[in-house]
């Protein structure tokens, strides 16, 4: 193990958690890449993990990504619910024989003293219908609270992975309302108290949950949606022809977006909901698939 | 004689898989131990969350050599099959193989004398095999692993006899591989670094040293008592759980049990709701005051010793609770701000089955079927309607949203608080029992029928798409909801034939089978059972079982033993004659005639015959089985009798034979008005 860093001290509001991370994996000798710039459900749809997952060459990468789960908004009303929220990623490829011990060292970097607390690992499955992805591993609890999901992904569009990856997500604001002691993720601190200008959370985004709650539930133009939908899976289509598997999978990505605004907007039918997943599954399969052929023709 | 200690550390194992992986790893390891030839006295495995582990005791050191012949083909055969045979027994050629007669011919064999030698030799290619064969319920790759594993293996310690075997697992890839060893690790956070153990009980008390216990009984031991004890200082008592018991063991190393408390605000939220989140969703323990009520205090079992003495790990654990309360709490308020009536047409935005349309068509069908229900069973028509209409109302409530195992729960709470009728809102939470044989069945003429209504037609629906349970495959729980009926029916002694509501037959002979399933759990012996449903044609379940108790009864007495007797041998001379003339089953049927019958004995039989038939057919209609079989009784003389001094197959006279068949056919005939006697195994 690489020595963890010291320099920081513990985290006192939400960007130093951040901070705190990325200096703590940088230290481990991840990447510190920033988040991919199109709307996505989750840290896992980055191509620092959907496609890195694939292939044969080793890969050590963390990153914060904004997540968006349309269907999650809640006017700013809910203290816990976002539809924008942010998650903090590590992968290893392969998984390290001491991850589990390096990231319980991230626990401690961030101010969890395991003796104090009790940290415990329960089992949870991850699967990803939509990105045709599954892995086995474990929820994290600290004192009953998830604080984070632990992945060994064994599947990635479809395709059994070359090299394991170990993927670690955090989930920012959950984690930071357990670290700073706050019951609404809109009174967490973002900077410091004594910063010249202090923020909470909710200074920065309340705004956004109450607009774009209201865009996802009410406004959202369906026809549009639709109409996008329909595109980036024909473009989706046509630059997997071109073998160009980055580009395809930005529009596998944006499809997917597409997809959870038109079923937040209740406009998609449960029987209609399992094969609009399953046509994102055959996007992010074909890129996959795409992509893994260019990886082992460079190997 | 020696011991043999492995031990398989992992990353956490998850609690469901412990038990049966331990359990495996033991079957496979003795097995393997049979195989090659190797005893053993004792066998023991444990486990924890990252650690299974197997004892052996009395393993010998040394193991004989062992002969072994084996036969060969006979001398003479082709090369082929004597290639085989030498292949087969390691031989190089016939002159190492000797020729003997066997007195069915000169037959080759040939002597095979397997070496001994350290067991420790052998015992390494056991270990392997029992690693490779281990069925965990999921498992996967880990680094750059071929190998699967639960989770991924770190060590392994393999000692013989004090002595490390030699072996090693390689993952595979580019992975060092793991060697077998002597050196193990303890706690995750109360122990450091590695320690190395010498045998058994070294190890056993090297883990607990470094906070690990290592039987699961033990653990499980200081749960209880120490959540006990936590209990009694504060004057409540534990509702105990052997299932979560079972998990927490299998969630901590070290377990310590602790004292929580729930927010009092929390506390006029159903407690239901209150146990879902605390037992389900958190593993805590709940507890009960001095009035049998559900108390505002909780027992979490930590697997740390915390330095402040889990002031810190209880205070996060009220937290994460309070959390969820929180949650339930508004969902509980505004829920109660909506009528159930209201929410109904709710229920056609939810999909029941792609197949079978949605939850308000499935709610039309289950009132249509309540009311009819109803009408036979004299429930409180308005009342079967309304429950039935309402019954998944809740569905669509937050709540239920949030904690769909609460569904009926809830429905019953928001229904009492819109002052509906009790037997309407008991009927709304009681629809979905009995949800397993020890769960309680519905007893309230409203709950019979909603909850008979939602059970038969989850399987006249399934049924009509071809979704029929095969083998172990039951999707949609078919058989739980076809044994809810049962019990509904029966344990109501409802008098409800099904067939009406069953629409086709295969789906009656469903039942039947089920019936059975649940008469022989019961201890009811199965050719009893079947010679009553064999009957065919009943499907009143309470009429069926009457006689299925009557018959059981009668079959216990000696008259009813002796009888059973006579019937086999009037059955079996008729059916071996039937065998020889195939026309002989239709002449025979009828009574016989009683001109013919010339020996007293026979007469006397004819006669008991007509008096039995006569008592049984109004006792039948009377439905008194019990009645019809004491009938019976009469026949056992006669019968006797007749087997004693009457000769049935009188070759020269061949219209006595007949009519003497006729007498026995008709034995026969009359007691199987009652039961199929055939089926009844002697």
């Amino acid at each position: 193990m690489s020595n963890p860093s010291a320099a920081r001290a513990k985290p006192t509001c939400f960007q130093e958690l951040i901070l705190t991370l990325q200096d703590y994996w940088a230290a481990q000798g991840c990447l510190i890449l920033q988040p991919f710039d199109m709307e996505m459900g989750a840290g896992t749809f980055h191509t620092a993990t959907t496609l890195r997952a694939l292939g044969p060459k080793p890969w050590y990468a963390a990153y914060v990504q904004p997540s968006r789960r349309p269907g999650d908004g809640r006017y700013g009303e809910n203290p816990m619910r976002l539809q924008h929220y942010y998650q903090f990623q590590a992968i290893l490829k392969p998984s390290p024989a001491d991850i589990l011990e390096r990231y319980l060292g991230s626990l401690q970097a961030i101010g969890i003293d395991t003796t104090l607390h009790d940290i415990r690992f329960v089992e949870d499955d991850w699967e990803s219908p939509t990105l045709g992805a599954w892995g086995l591993g474990w929820e994290v609890w600290c004192d009953g609270m998830e604080i984070t999901q632990f992945t060994y992904f064994q599947q990635v569009g479809g395709i059994e992975v070359d090299l394991v990856a170990g993927e670690i997500t955090y989930g920012l604001e959950r984690l930071a309302m357990y670290l700073f002691d706050k019951k609404s993720v809109y009174d967490l601190p973002f900077n410091r108290a004594d910063s010249d200008v202090p923020l909470t959370y909710g200074d920065v985004f309340l705004q956004n949950e109450r607009e774009q709650s209201a865009y996802n539930f009410e406004h959202a133009d369906t026809e549009m949606l639709f109409r996008h939908f329909a595109d980036a899976e024909k473009e989706c289509g046509r630059l997997v022809e071109k073998k160009l598997p980055l580009p395809a999978y930005e529009q596998c990505i944006k499809a997917s977006h597409a997809f959870n605004l038109l079923d937040a907007r209740g406009v998609i039918s449960v029987a209609e909901r399992q094969s609009y997943i399953l046509r994102v599954r055959e996007l992010a399969k074909a890129c996959c698939e795409t992509w893994l052929a260019t990886q082992k023709e460079a190997a | 004689m020696a011991e043999l200690l492995l031990e398989l550390l992992s990353e956490e194992i998850p609690a469901r898989m412990q038990t049966r992986a331990a359990d495996d790893l033991k079957r496979l390891i003795c097995d393997g131990l049979k195989g090659a030839g190797i005893g053993f006295e004792k066998a023991q495995a444990f486990v924890t969350p990252r650690r299974l582990a197997l004892v052996i005791d009395g393993i010998p050191a040394v193991r004989d050599d062992v002969s072994e012949e084996k036969r060969g083909p006979r001398v003479g055969a082709p090369d082929q099959a004597v290639q085989g045979f030498l292949k087969g027994a390691g031989l190089a050629s016939l002159d190492q193989a000797e020729k003997r007669d066997t007195g069915k011919g000169e037959f080759w064999f040939a002597v095979v004398t397997k070496k001994g030698g350290p067991t420790a030799d052998a015992l390494p290619a056991v270990i392997d095999g029992a690693l490779k064969a281990l069925p965990w319920p999921k498992s996967m790759k880990w680094g750059s692993s071929t190998m699967q594993w639960v989770r991924p293996l770190q060590s392994i310690v393999a000692l013989f006899d004090g002595q490390v075997l030699k072996g090693e697992v390689s993952p595979g890839g580019a992975m060092a591989p793991i060697a077998f060893g002597d050196t193990t690790r303890g706690h995750r956070f109360l122990s450091k670094g590695t320690f190395e153990v010498a045998n058994f009980a070294d190890y056993v008390a090297k883990l607990r040293a470094a906070h690990v216990i290592l039987d699961a009984a033990e653990r499980k031991a200081i749960i209880l008592e120490g959540a006990r004890k936590l209990c009694g200082e504060v004057q409540v008592t534990l509702n105990e759980d052997e299932g979560l018991l079972e998990e927490v063991a299998g969630l901590t190393e070290w377990p310590v049990p602790m004292l929580g408390s729930i927010d009092e605000q929390f506390m006029d939220v159903p407690p239901e709701v209150l146990i879902v989140s605390m037992k389900v969703h958190l593993r805590f323990f709940t507890t009960s005051g001095a009035n049998g009520k559900l108390a505002n205090r909780f027992v979490v079992v930590a697997n740390n010793v915390a330095r402040d003495g889990g002031k810190t790990i209880v205070a996060g654990n009220e937290r994460v609770l309070r959390g969820r309360l929180a949650d339930a709490k508004f969902f509980w308020d505004q829920d109660r701000r909506t009528t159930l009536e209201s929410r109904v047409p709710g229920l056609k935005q939810i999909v029941f089955h792609a197949k079978l349309g949605t939850q308000a068509e499935r709610v039309e069908r289950i009132v249509r079927l309540a009311g009819e229900i109803a009408k036979a069973t004299g429930a409180d028509a308005a009342a079967v309607e309304l429950a039935a209409r309402l019954c998944k109302a809740d569905l669509v409530t937050g709540m239920v949203g949030e904690f769909p195992e609460l569904q009926g729960v809830m429905g019953r709470y928001y229904a009492l608080g819109e002052k509906l009728p009790a037997p309407v809102a008991d009927a709304i939470g009681d629809h979905y029992a009995p949800a397993g044989p020890n769960d309680r069945c519905p007893t309230a003429p409203v709950a019979i029928a909603v909850a008979l209504a939602d059970k038969l037609d989850a399987l006249t629906a399934f049924w009509s798409i071809g979704e029929k349970p095969t083998g172990s495959r039951d999707p949609f729980a078919l058989r739980r909801a076809a044994l809810g009926v049962i019990r509904i029916i029966v344990e109501n002694r409802l008098r409800l034939p099904l067939r009406p509501f069953l629409e086709v037959d295969d789906l009656l002979a469903f039942f039947a089978e089920r019936l059975k399933v649940q008469m022989r759990e019961k201890g009811v012996r199965h050719d009893v059972v079947d010679a009553v449903v064999s009957l065919g044609g009943e499907d009143d379940l309470v009429r069926l079982l009457a006689r299925v108790e009557a018959l059981q009864a009668f079959l216990g007495t000696e008259a009813g033993k002796n009888l059973l007797t006579a019937y086999g041998r009037a059955a079996n001379i008729v059916r071996a004659e039937e065998k020889k003339d195939k026309g002989l089953a239709a002449t025979i049927a009828g009574a016989p005639d009683a001109a013919l019958l010339e020996q007293a004995e026979e007469k006397a039989v004819a006669s008991a015959l007509d008096e039995v038939s006569r008592a049984v057919k109004p006792a039948l209609a009377a439905e008194d089985f019990v009645g019809a079989m004491a009938a019976f009784a009469g026949l056992r003389g006669p019968i006797d009798a007749l087997f004693d001094k009457v000769t049935v197959n009188v070759t020269d006279r061949p219209e006595i034979r007949l009519n003497r068949l006729k007498l026995l056919n008709q034995i026969r005939a009359t007691m199987d008005a009652v039961a199929d006697f055939s089926k009844i195994e002697g």
